[in-house]
């Protein structure tokens, strides 16, 4: 099946596209594909791709992921490509910009950072010229292809 | 930040930092004012530093507030597994302002994130102490009548030394030529050299700690050397001798040169220099009580017209 016939095959929800194929569990931890009920979720594992050679793919259907979904999606995927279908169509193709800050989605590195010790949300400010991010509270900067996720 | 918290001294612009030294400059000529009468300052000191207590409740009773708060956080409820923005909302229904010292970092930035009424960053774990670097920068203005093209030259510990690091961000403003001192276990981390070079400032790094180093040098900024920084107990007897500052060391030195140190010292300034009158450390911890006390109407809004029309 081609990837077009793939993607218009969905009535409304998001396509997540160009996955490298050791990502794709990740991907589905971080958007908690099994807490979707409501959803037929199609998941394309090793699929030929021009550019990537092998891809994965995941089709969600009714379901539009929030920012703060997406934005996960940045860190893990930067390269992927994310579709938003309404009735057969796609209304919105992306890449995943890596947005200016990111609220409760790291994790800090610092055990003596004060969000590792009380509940609260974490916020990092993105550093583009270092392709790191910066703490808001301790300031200590993590590259981010090392990042934990907070949750 | 809805309130006028002071967490760090990073965001200060110059501007900034010389009208809070010029209000340090009031209470210099006059430290006993009631101008804080009826107001409540909380200190909350969840790891102890006595030192900066005292500073700052001694400024508060100076200027007529009343203080209340703990030194010790065993007595208090976070041993209990309160959070921090619990404690900070229900002293906030108390007192006008919270100076708090914190074992965590970043801690003073979300309490002021969270607390309705202005918070005083008296210390975040190795983060940020702004009270200690504008004491600082009031004794370099005070020692040399001018903050701008002044060469510094900081000695010791300069990879863990929290009030090295904030010195260096609050001079930024001034055109320093920077020498940094430090045996190599401990330079100044790359992120602050990164930091000079983005802002344009001088300097050099050596290792040798002699009268030809602080020659030229118009403040002479020490700090310590501390044994549990080592890994290697051997590097650390190799070295720990050579950032003693000894009096026979001061015979090139500049007039006008100060000796700084953040208190407290152990044996990195010899007992001989303190009769010296390069020695300016003293002193320097007497000027922590006017920008205490500065910093304390800030935050409560008082500004340095009020201060100057205070008679």
């Amino acid at each position: 099946m081609s990837k077009q016939l793939q993607v218009a095959a969905l009535r409304n929800g998001t396509v997540i596209d160009h996955i490298p194929n050791e990502k794709l569990q990740e991907v589905e931890h971080l958007l908690q594909l099994d807490k979707l009920p409501d959803s037929s979720i199609m998941i394309g594992y090793n699929l030929d791709s021009e550019q990537m050679g092998h891809k994965s793919l995941i089709k969600v259907s009714n379901h539009y992921f929030s920012k703060e979904e997406l934005d996960t999606l940045c860190i893990a995927i930067p390269d992927a490509t994310l579709s938003i279908v309404k009735d057969y169509e796609v209304v919105e193709k992306r890449s995943f910009e890596m947005p200016t800050e990111l609220t409760d989605i790291v994790a800090c590195s610092n055990p003596m950072c004060i969000t590792n010790n009380e509940p609260m949300r974490t916020r990092f400010h993105y550093l583009s010229d270092k392709h790191a991010l910066k703490c808001h509270y301790c300031g200590k900067e993590v590259d981010v292809n090392h990042v934990k996720f907070a949750k | 930040m809805a309130n006028n918290s002071l967490v760090s001294i990073a965001n200060l612009t110059g501007e900034q930092l010389k009208y809070l030294l010029a209000m340090g400059r009031e209470f210099e000529k006059r430290p006993n004012r009631k101008i804080l009468d009826g107001k409540l300052v909380a200190t909350l000191f969840f790891e102890p530093s006595t030192r900066t207590r005292l500073s700052f409740e001694t400024a508060a009773n100076r200027l007529g507030a009343r203080v209340i708060g703990f030194t010790d956080p065993k007595v208090t409820s976070s041993t209990k597994g309160e959070t921090l923005k619990d404690t900070i909302m229900m002293v906030s229904n108390y007192a006008d302002v919270i100076v708090m010292r914190h074992y965590l970092e970043g801690a003073a930035l979300w309490a002021s994130e969270v607390s309705p009424v202005p918070i005083v960053n008296a210390g975040d774990g190795s983060n940020q102490h702004p009270s200690q670097t504008l004491l600082d920068l009031y004794t370099i203005l005070q020692t040399q009548g001018r903050l701008d093209n002044l060469n510094i030259c900081i000695v010791g510990d300069l990879k863990y030394g929290r009030t090295v690091h904030s010195l260096i961000m609050a001079m930024r403003h001034f055109n320093p030529k920077f020498k940094f001192v430090s045996p190599k276990e401990l330079p100044l981390p790359e992120e602050y050299k990164d930091y000079c070079r983005e802002h344009h400032i001088d300097f050099t790094e050596c290792e040798q700690f002699d009268e030809d180093i602080i020659a030229d040098a118009d403040i002479l900024y020490m700090t310590r050397v501390q044994r549990e920084r080592f890994t290697d107990l051997m590097e650390y007897e190799k070295v720990k001798d050579v950032y003693i500052l000894q009096r026979k060391m001061l015979g090139k030195a500049r007039e006008n040169m100060k000796i700084l140190h953040p208190l407290p010292r152990v044996n990195e300034i010899a007992q001989d220099v303190d009769d010296d009158p390069h020695a300016y450390y003293f002193q320097q911890a007497k000027n922590g009580l006017y920008m205490r006390e500065a910093i304390l109407c800030n935050v409560l809004g008082i500004t340095l017209d009020d201060i100057v029309a205070d008679k």
